[in-house]
């Protein structure tokens, strides 16, 4: 059985992520030998979310930890947390 | 996320603070406070927005604390308080009001991928340019929110599957159907931009 292109890329999130089925993913593997259109989506696809990933897309500005840790230690020394609930509450 | 010795020493951390040892709450939020940002970041779209949301977020997060349930993740947790932080100050600021493309999310919509012939591999180290991060900040950000959201949270902050469908309140299917279109659109808007990074490498596109 043979699959088309448009096939193919509802099955790329699928594949990406390791959830296909034998079936689909040994359909979608025979096409991807030949079919250099959807061999480029794939590998487009899975280079641009490794890109995503990577801390250095979204830098924290300078001195974010910092000024977040000293609120917290504002908040922190002002209050306690609520006591826990009670189990069965 | 946090693996498991890192959850039973968070469990053991939570336990110390709500017994008193307040101090302890700077160690256990320290792992998470980057992806707090990110997506306080990629909703608001303004460093200080973010950062005074994150730390909104964290306070929340601290002040209620007794109420995380020990059965849960404590990174999923306080991820979701996260996300409704985004969200009420995007209500309130009534960005949602421009976001049009969030009409019709969930029908059953048709998302193509860029075409292309022969995919030349961007390597990491392009991040240290400012432009792609730029460029790649900008497409999370054009995302509509529904797809912004299962992003950030499967590939962002690679959480599985089940914990992003958890924190989003949607099912896993649903999640599934989002991220598979997020990603063509992801891949859409981005890989012809990226191929201008080098005008020499050979791609072929067509319309």
């Amino acid at each position: 059985m043979v699959i088309e292109c448009k096939h193919v890329w509802t099955h790329i999130s699928g594949y990406l992520d390791g959830t296909l089925s034998p079936e689909v993913l040994s359909l979608v593997q025979e096409h991807l030998e030949h079919c250099e259109i959807c061999s480029a989506i794939l590998d487009s696809t899975r280079n641009i979310l490794v890109l995503t990933a990577d801390d250095r897309v979204f830098e924290l500005p300078l001195g974010f930890s910092e000024r977040l840790h000293a609120r917290l230690d504002e908040e922190i020394k002002r209050i306690s947390p609520a006591p826990p609930i009670p189990p069965g509450d | 996320m946090a693996s498991s010795p890192e959850l039973r020493e968070e469990k053991h951390l939570i336990a110390s603070i709500l017994a008193g040892e307040t101090h302890l709450f700077h160690d256990l939020i320290r792992p998470y406070e980057r992806s707090v940002y990110v997506m306080a970041l990629s909703f608001l779209h303004n460093e200080a927005d973010a950062e005074d949301a994150t730390q909104e977020a964290l306070l929340k997060a601290y002040r209620n604390l007794a109420s995380f349930r020990a059965e849960s993740k404590f990174g999923t947790w306080l991820i979701s308080i996260a996300l409704n932080e985004a969200r009420s100050r995007i209500r309130s600021k009534k960005v949602l009001a421009t976001e049009s493309l969030d009409i019709g999310v969930e029908e059953p919509g048709h998302v193509s991928p860029a075409l292309l012939r022969d995919w030349h591999e961007i390597p990491s180290q392009a991040l240290e340019r400012q432009e792609v991060r730029l460029m790649l900040q900008e497409a999370l950000s054009a995302l509509p929110q529904s797809y912004r959201e299962v992003v950030l949270l499967r590939d962002v902050e690679e959480m599985n599957t089940n914990d992003a469908a958890e924190i989003l309140n949607i099912s896993v299917t649903a999640l599934k159907v989002r991220l598979h279109r997020a990603r063509t659109m992801l891949q859409k808007d981005l890989a012809p931009k990226l191929k201008q990074l080098n005008p020499k490498r050979r791609w072929f596109q067509w319309l």
